[in-house]
């Protein structure tokens, strides 16, 4: 290769190199703004803001959804399955809002630790199947406990 | 400089020679432009018919069949720009930095279509129309890195230089490829996490994967045809004052 051509792939490999290491710093400083959400154990053990609306995420937890009120206020258990979190909201959930899904709610605690959620996003996951496919697998995996 | 070192070169050469890729390109447009359409025909029926509905979403998530491949292209081209335009500054084949800026307003078009048919799902799904994830944040960016390129190549009248400066932009903006990649494995996210690059199987059913799959490949054929008629027209305006081009309309006229 002609020294001038080496020489100018040498100064593009070294600009990626760069750019990547610079970029690199920046994502790493900016890591706590980047996520989106916080989890339910970061809520537990106060690492969440106390006073402002922060998001929370987590799946919400088979049969703790309940309708206390004559409204529209309905109030769940979140969890990452380690801690629970109790969560309450007033308004229209989202379609793919159901138990055993993940969601992510935005809002803020009050004084006895439950979160009160201006609004409610279903967090899809990243499976996709024909409802017979998901039917057999329950099955499936039912006959497995039962043996 | 313009003495070939090695015979690979001299073929990559040979192959990037204006008149050759010219009349090339002319035979292999009517063939790429079947494929295309079989392709595409076959995604779709495949897709919209064949495929069941989602055990979660019904008929929504169909719209994977537009998002994801959207998506994927918009990172290809991305590559694809940078990676020519590299070749086009370190070896300065005139071809290469065609093929750069000519994939610049598909890639745009394609980010731009992941960001509206992922925002129109969103909003029955998610509840919202947009929310400054990782993920959507670093696909908003690539939109305007792929605008930079636009505005950059058009702000310069010197063709050649235009394209040495949109490539280093090209080569800076690679970055964020692996960002929006990994987006959603590094932060916590709304956008679900990969469904199909996972290493264990795909948590897709087979019968929706495929019409999935024909639809990528219809893409990458779209691109592909697309990608060509631009650097036909970009080679043409470049090159109208040379003997090749000249003689072409000549004989056009007759």
């Amino acid at each position: 290769m002609k020294p001038a051509r080496k020489q100018r792939l040498i100064l593009i490999a070294l600009m990626i190199i760069g750019a990547g290491i610079a970029t690199g710093f920046a994502l790493k400083s900016f890591n706590d703004n980047l996520m989106y959400f916080f989890s339910t154990t970061d809520v537990v053990e106060g690492k969440a803001p106390k006073d402002t609306l922060f998001r929370l995420g987590g799946m919400v937890i088979k049969g703790s959804v309940e309708r206390p009120g004559d409204g529209m206020m309905v109030r769940f258990k979140l969890t990452d399955f380690s801690k629970d979190v109790t969560v309450e909201y007033t308004g229209i959930l989202p379609d793919l809002f159901r138990e055993g899904q993940g969601i992510v709610a935005h809002g803020k605690l009050n004084q006895q630790d439950v979160f009160i959620a201006e609004e409610v996003l279903a967090k899809h996951d990243e499976n996709y199947m024909p409802p017979e496919v998901k039917g057999s697998l329950k099955k499936q995996t039912v006959s497995a406990i039962q043996k | 400089m313009l003495l070939i070192p090695d015979s690979v070169v001299r073929f990559f050469h040979r192959m990037a020679s204006p008149p050759h890729f010219y009349a090339f390109t002319e035979r292999l447009m009517p063939w790429l432009v079947i494929i295309f359409l079989f392709l595409t025909g076959a995604g779709l029926y495949g897709g919209l018919y064949l495929a069941p509905p989602d055990y979660q979403q019904g008929d929504s998530y169909r719209i994977i069949y537009i998002h994801v491949p959207s998506a994927w292209m918009s990172l290809f081209i991305y590559v694809v720009m940078a990676v020519a335009g590299a070749i086009g500054l370190v070896w300065r084949i005139k071809l290469a930095e065609i093929v750069a800026i000519s994939s610049a307003p598909v890639g745009a078009s394609f980010t731009f279509i992941a960001l509206v048919t992922g925002s129109l799902w969103g909003k029955p799904m998610w509840g919202t129309w947009w929310v400054w994830d990782a993920r959507l944040t670093s696909e908003l960016i690539l939109l305007f890195l792929y605008l930079g390129v636009i505005g950059l190549y058009g702000a310069i009248d010197d063709k050649r230089v235009a394209s040495k400066a949109v490539a280093i932009l090209a080569i800076v903006g690679v970055v964020n490829i692996p960002i929006i990649h990994y987006s959603v494995e590094w932060w916590n996210t709304l956008h679900q996490g990969p469904t199909v690059s996972k290493l264990d199987k795909p948590s897709i059913h087979v019968s929706m994967l495929i019409p999935l799959l024909l639809m990528a490949l219809a893409f990458n054929v779209y691109y592909l045809i697309a990608l060509i008629q631009r650097a036909r027209v970009e080679l043409l305006q470049r090159e109208r004052n040379s003997q090749w081009v000249k003689t072409m309309v000549m004989e056009n006229k007759q």
